[in-house]
């Protein structure tokens, strides 16, 4: 989707002795690849247990919950939780469903929408119970109608819920297998410094995509696509737009379920003239960002982990379902895939912004989060074909090259995961 | 002849207002789906010669404290930016290759 901050001059870069960065991984393999995995409604069922109801989930960011009694539903597969910030300001996440007969609690319009606000108690529409935001019951209308009820013992089900960076994760699990800081491991762990916390200006997206979630996530997952896909991201010129163009990211990285990927190239205010768009010109903004960069201090945590001269940007792929995209201009983009069945899933797509102090810093917020969804509805039309085509099982496997070793790593994890669970759950010790 | 809501010095502009000052994304995309290419064209070509200067005056002033005249004239520069998209980039409305694809901005910055 986003352009890779790389000019028509290709870069090459230093790869891994072994000569590619994918066989520097031995256990990747350089078979082709089954994406059964991405049209299975059996393997979407397993999947959804031995991952989302699993590893830890981002839900949010900690500005979503300014002011104690904050809250915000989210639904997760397979379940709504509310995640609020107390009276004590500690956030905290539940179950989305009222103790007395499992009504969904809290909801605004429909039950099946998301709603957010602030509160000092929950209650639930159908028979009127209540609940503080720290998740007891404080109230049972006519509860002397009820046999020995224990009201303290009747709160909410509380969800594992801790934050990192100023991000709000869950985990569904009775308890979780590994601490929120060590699932997230040191290549991820390592932004914790970076200055997420200034960046509050928002754009929230979001897309009912007629595809697997991992199927939209592998795309985003390799720059590969770029030129070909978005030809027209390279700008006006025939020189610039090539689709023929050919691409190397920088850098590449795994860390146990996680991994990132660092392009590096020419940025587009460096480009002449003549290769952008009137509205990049007038704007200073596009695909990349603003090219004027906010001043954010000296050196920032966790980016570019490798050091690449001209980097342009971080792509950081949490799993499952997180990415977060850093922006050598000082701004940075969320996305989030939030699978519905085996065939479609929720895109949310976010950007994020040092708050603009003008007229002219919001038209260059503005113009990037435009280029954002011009470019982003490209990717959601031809990965609806994606998934037809899968479903067709034509081929069996495919092929991956060496710019795809993070398409190739992702499907390996949630393969992975899923057998490990399975094994689990026979009694067998995990591996 | 309705009356002026743009700043006088881009009365020329003022025959778009009521079409493109639009204070939400929503709006100007849904705009720009029901617009002919023409229709496009044809404000972009009255408008972009002048973003420039209608930027600097909005810069004029505080982003949460613009005069009412000043405002509308950001909301123009808004749809100006949606609307380059189909001239300079798709030369069409609708993104190429989006097929039946939708993606709506559900939150962003006001003012």
């Amino acid at each position: 989707m986003l352009f890779p901050a790389e000019g028509p001059q290709v870069a090459r870069f230093q790869k891994p002795a072994e000569g590619t960065w994918t066989e520097h991984h031995p256990e990747l393999g350089t078979d082709f690849v089954s994406f059964e995995d991405s049209i299975s409604p059996a393997f979407y069922e397993r999947e959804r247990e031995a991952i989302f109801q699993r590893a830890w989930l981002n839900v949010g960011r900690v500005e979503q919950l300014p002011r104690n009694g904050s809250y915000f539903t989210k639904q997760l597969p397979g379940a709504s939780i509310i995640v609020s910030r107390d009276l004590d300001g500690r956030i905290r996440a539940f179950h989305n469903v009222c103790r007395h007969r499992g009504n969904k609690l809290v909801w605004d319009g429909t039950p099946r929408g998301e709603t957010r606000g602030n509160a000092r108690q929950f209650v639930c529409k159908y028979h009127g119970w209540r609940y503080g935001l720290d998740g007891a019951c404080t109230y049972v209308h006519q509860q002397d109608q009820f046999f020995d009820l224990r009201r303290e013992e009747l709160g909410l089900a509380s969800v594992h819920c801790d934050t990192w960076a100023g991000f709000v994760f869950v985990n569904l699990a009775r308890e979780p297998q590994q601490s929120l800081r060590s699932y997230l491991g040191t290549m991820v762990g390592a932004l914790e410094g970076y200055p997420f916390d200034r960046m509050t200006e928002r754009y929230s997206f979001r897309a009912v995509n007629a595809s697997n979630w991992k199927v939209f996530s592998d795309a985003f997952q390799e720059y590969y696509h770029v030129p070909p896909l978005h030809t027209h991201q390279l700008g006006p010129t025939p020189e610039a737009r090539n689709p023929e163009y050919t691409f190397e990211a920088a850098h590449y990285q795994l860390d146990g379920p996680h991994r990132m990927v660092t392009t590096s190239g020419t940025h587009k205010h460096q480009w002449p003239k003549e290769h952008l768009y009137p509205s990049e010109a007038l704007t200073r903004s596009g695909s990349t960002g603003p090219w004027d960069a906010p001043d954010l201090g000296g050196k920032l945590a966790g980016v570019n982990p490798s050091g690449i001269a001209r980097w342009g940007i971080d792509n950081f792929q949490v799993f499952p379902n997180l990415e977060i995209l850093i922006y050598e201009r000082g701004w940075y983009v969320t996305y989030h895939y939030w699978p519905t069945s085996h065939n479609t899933h929720v895109f949310e797509g976010d950007l994020y912004f040092v708050p603009a102090r003008s007229a002219r810093e919001r038209l260059a917020h503005e113009y990037a989060a435009i280029t954002f969804k011009e470019y982003g509805l490209q990717d959601c039309g031809t990965l609806d074909g994606t998934q037809m085509g899968l479903e067709q099982r034509a081929f069996g496997e495919f092929p991956l090259n060496d710019q795809e070793i993070l398409v190739r790593h992702f499907h390996k994890t949630v393969g992975d995961w899923v057998a490990a669970h399975a094994r689990e759950r026979e009694g067998a010790p995990a591996r | 002849m309705s009356e002026a809501v743009l700043p006088p010095q881009f009365a020329e502009l003022e025959r778009w207002a009521a079409t493109w000052c639009l204070a939400t994304e929503p709006e100007r995309w849904a705009q720009r789906q029901h617009s002919s290419m023409q229709e496009l064209q044809a404000f972009y070509d009255a408008c972009f010669p002048r973003a420039e200067e209608a930027i600097a005056w909005c810069d004029r002033f505080p982003l949460d404290a613009m005069p009412a005249d000043a405002e509308r004239l950001f909301q123009l520069l808004h749809s100006l930016l949606l609307v380059s998209y189909a001239v300079e980039v798709w030369r069409q409305p609708e993104v190429i290759h989006a097929g039946s694809a939708q993606i709506d901005r559900i939150l962003e910055p006001r003012p």
